[in-house]
């Protein structure tokens, strides 16, 4: 029988088998923020301990950092504090790490593939559960606690046990104005968002190999919001182009070398899944959720879901609850929804091509009066440098969306920008959790292209009509 | 790390499936930079009417008399049960760090999403799988009696209820060791130090560019 990709990497990385069920796994790049390093950086401290390999770390402050005047550095004295603790860890232990005025800065999920640090083949993990993102590489990559921070550092590996293998494999071609994350939602949908738990999943299919690079960081990133701690794409000439010449690439005596090896990074024919889950891309139209977990979502043109005909009822109350804190009325059509603020950021959503497409759809309009607030925060420096040297800045500012500076901003609002109880926001990120987004904020989940129409309409519109 | 063995305790009934880790701990305390003090803040939106910071003292604020944890009949449970899907999203181990500083020492559910349930086995904490309908007589339970006792028997992989009922539930065995023994992970990793250097030096001939960076 042949190897799955998930196989492949995992085997290359086994460093001692347990004998029980777990296995100790060398993991190639730590990816380090603020928010869940502080308590591992104590915990080496306390116990004598140094990173085992300082080179395979990487750090960045993304999601206490302000959007705003960012000169004038942190207002909030406890977000300043955390931020400074990674500043004074990383010069501890020598870590690498771009500071906040760093032009490289952004949120870790955007800088690691920029900077290729994260590479096909490799083990990726950071405390952060949307690692999954740089499956995209063919890596294998996943969110971790904060002990198993401490762990990788210590030790450069992890304890794991092996999960199942899932395909999902999405048929044909979407049709104009569907992408990547409205795929990723209407796989949620479909799985639900503990489908994927004990699974890593492998994103297969025409419609996933027609994706860009950013597209497939988008797919993967939801991978978690599915239940999967990672999600896999195999590599292929795109992975190998996006990753050439970036600065920390195999250097140009080891690039061929590196290719030929990642060439075998993909499923062999006959390699068996656990679960094999099929879609047709042509059935996959613009998404939007309207409740408060990822996998309470419909396409644009459907109605609230009616709790009356759900038969179960624990999933009976859990759609009740959620209309109750969404402030929606059962059977409202999707377009008929208003909202108050539009978020197009996070690392679900905040790469070049993303802000190509919600800018697409702005230039030349307004936004409504009717929304507070339409805010486009890229997801690096370099994002933010590469939009402005194609005028995208201009025409978010000429429509009167605001440009932001890069970092998580208000997909979790740890930072200052959060939606106020009862606000109701059209948001590129990846969670519509209650007070994800602030205090009984309303999240709906949209692709950019969907967020920036919702912000010209001022209510939801099917952007293949809009 | 400290050892599981047994608890025997009233329960805390939490009737909801997909309690995802913003809403067992939402992201202003995130900012601590401590591992502990997060237990005042656990289930913070449903458990205040009153939104709360790092720096207000909970003392001061508006407990919810509708949610479940603020039920005096429940006071004191160190075992927690729930429904499907529990500890989704977010990686946050402070999510395990607040039910285990507000005294829970067990969740029990029909299942749980991947990272919070390894989170737990680092902080003594113990997630116990049991069948939806094994759940579902823990709920009848401790409706009919709140403070009818439950014992979670880690070495004997079991949940007795009072009436003789007993619950049989599989954990890997590797957890079950260190969580009995309270065992360090990282002390008992780096007893393999010989075994992490010989894959680097192999590796490094294999696939040198992964370590040139």
């Amino acid at each position: 029988m042949g190897k799955t990709l998930y196989d492949k990497i995992w085997d290359a990385h086994v460093v001692s088998d347990g004998g029980d069920g777990s296995a100790l796994i060398y993991i190639d790049r730590h990816l380090v923020h603020e928010v869940t390093s502080p308590q591992a950086f104590e915990g080496l401290r306390l116990n004598g301990r140094k990173p085992w390999r300082v080179s395979a770390n990487l750090a960045v402050p993304d999601h206490n950092v302000p959007t705003l005047n960012r000169v004038q550095g942190i207002a909030d004295p406890i977000s300043r504090a955390q931020v400074e603790a990674l500043d004074a860890n990383c010069k501890e232990f020598g870590i690498t790490k771009f500071d906040l005025m760093d032009r490289r800065q952004g949120i870790v999920h955007v800088i690691g593939p920029e900077q290729g640090a994260t590479l096909p083949g490799m083990t990726v993990v950071c405390g952060d559960s949307h690692t999954s993102t740089h499956g995209a590489f063919g890596a294998l990559a996943f969110g971790i606690g904060t002990s198993e921070v401490e762990h990788a550092l210590a030790t450069q590996t992890l304890v794991l046990k092996k999960s199942k293998s899932m395909l999902i494999r999405v048929n044909g071609h979407v049709g104009p104005g569907v992408t990547a994350k409205d795929i990723t939602l209407a796989i949620i949908g479909r799985i639900g968002t503990a489908g994927g738990t004990g699974h890593v999943i492998e994103y297969a299919g025409e419609a996933i190999r027609d994706l860009s690079m950013e597209g497939r960081m988008t797919l993967c990133n939801m991978a978690i919001e599915a239940g999967a701690r990672a999600g896999l794409v195999a590599v292929d000439d795109k992975t190998i182009d996006y990753v050439k010449g970036r600065p920390f690439a195999p250097r140009p005596e080891q690039w061929d070398a590196a290719v030929s090896n990642w060439k075998t990074l993909h499923s062999d024919a006959d390699a068996e899944f656990d679960r094999v889950v099929e879609l047709d891309a042509a059935d996959i139209a613009p998404q939007v959720s309207w409740g408060t977990s990822p996998e309470m979502v419909v396409p644009v043109s459907a109605q609230v879901p009616d709790p009356a005909r759900e038969s179960d009822p624990v999933r009976r109350g859990a759609i009740e609850k959620a209309l109750a804190y969404m402030g929606l009325q059962a059977n409202m059509p999707i377009e008929t929804i208003g909202i108050d603020k539009v978020f197009i950021g996070s690392c679900t959503n905040s790469r070049i091509e993303d802000l190509r497409a919600a800018a697409a759809v702005v230039k030349g309009r307004r936004k409504a009066d009717s929304v507070k607030l339409a805010m486009v925060v890229p997801g690096s420096g370099l994002v933010k440098a590469q939009a402005e040297a194609e005028g995208l800045d201009r025409v978010f500012l000429d429509a009167g969306f605001e440009w932001r500076e890069p970092g998580c901003s208000m997909c979790l609002a740890m930072n200052a920008d959060r939606l106020e109880p009862g606000e109701r926001c059209a948001s590129t990120s990846n969670r519509n959790f209650e007070g994800r987004q602030g205090q009984g904020g309303r999240t709906h989940l949209v692709s950019p292209a969907m967020a920036a129409a919702a912000g010209i309409a001022g209510h939801f519109v099917d952007v293949r009509s809009f | 790390m400290r050892a599981f063995n047994v608890v025997a305790s009233k329960v805390m009934p939490l009737d909801r499936s997909n309690v995802d880790t913003d809403a067992i701990i939402p992201k202003q305390y995130l900012k601590s930079i401590r591992r502990t003090g997060f237990g005042p803040f656990l289930f913070d939106d449903w458990r205040y009417l009153d939104p709360g910071t790092l720096d207000i003292d909970p003392a001061t604020r508006r407990p919810n008399p509708e949610f479940v944890l603020n039920a005096p009949a429940h006071a004191g449970s160190q075992i927690l049960v729930a429904r499907d899907n529990f500890g989704c999203g977010s990686s946050r181990e402070h999510a395990v760090w607040a039910l285990d500083d507000y005294g829970f020492r067990a969740v029990i559910a029909p299942s749980f999403a991947d990272i919070f349930f390894s989170n737990c086995f680092k902080n003594g904490v113990l997630p116990v799988v049991l069948k939806a309908d094994e759940v579902q007589a823990i709920f009848d339970l401790v409706a009919a009696d709140a403070q009818a006792q439950v014992t979670v028997d880690l070495p004997a992989q079991q949940v007795q209820l009072p009436d003789g009922r007993s619950f049989g539930f599989e954990i890997n065995p590797h957890h079950k060791h260190n969580l009995v023994n309270g065992l360090d992970e990282i002390g008992l990793t780096l007893q393999q130090a010989d075994k992490i250097k010989a894959y680097e030096s192999r590796r490094q001939q294999e696939a040198p560019w992964l370590f040139a960076n």
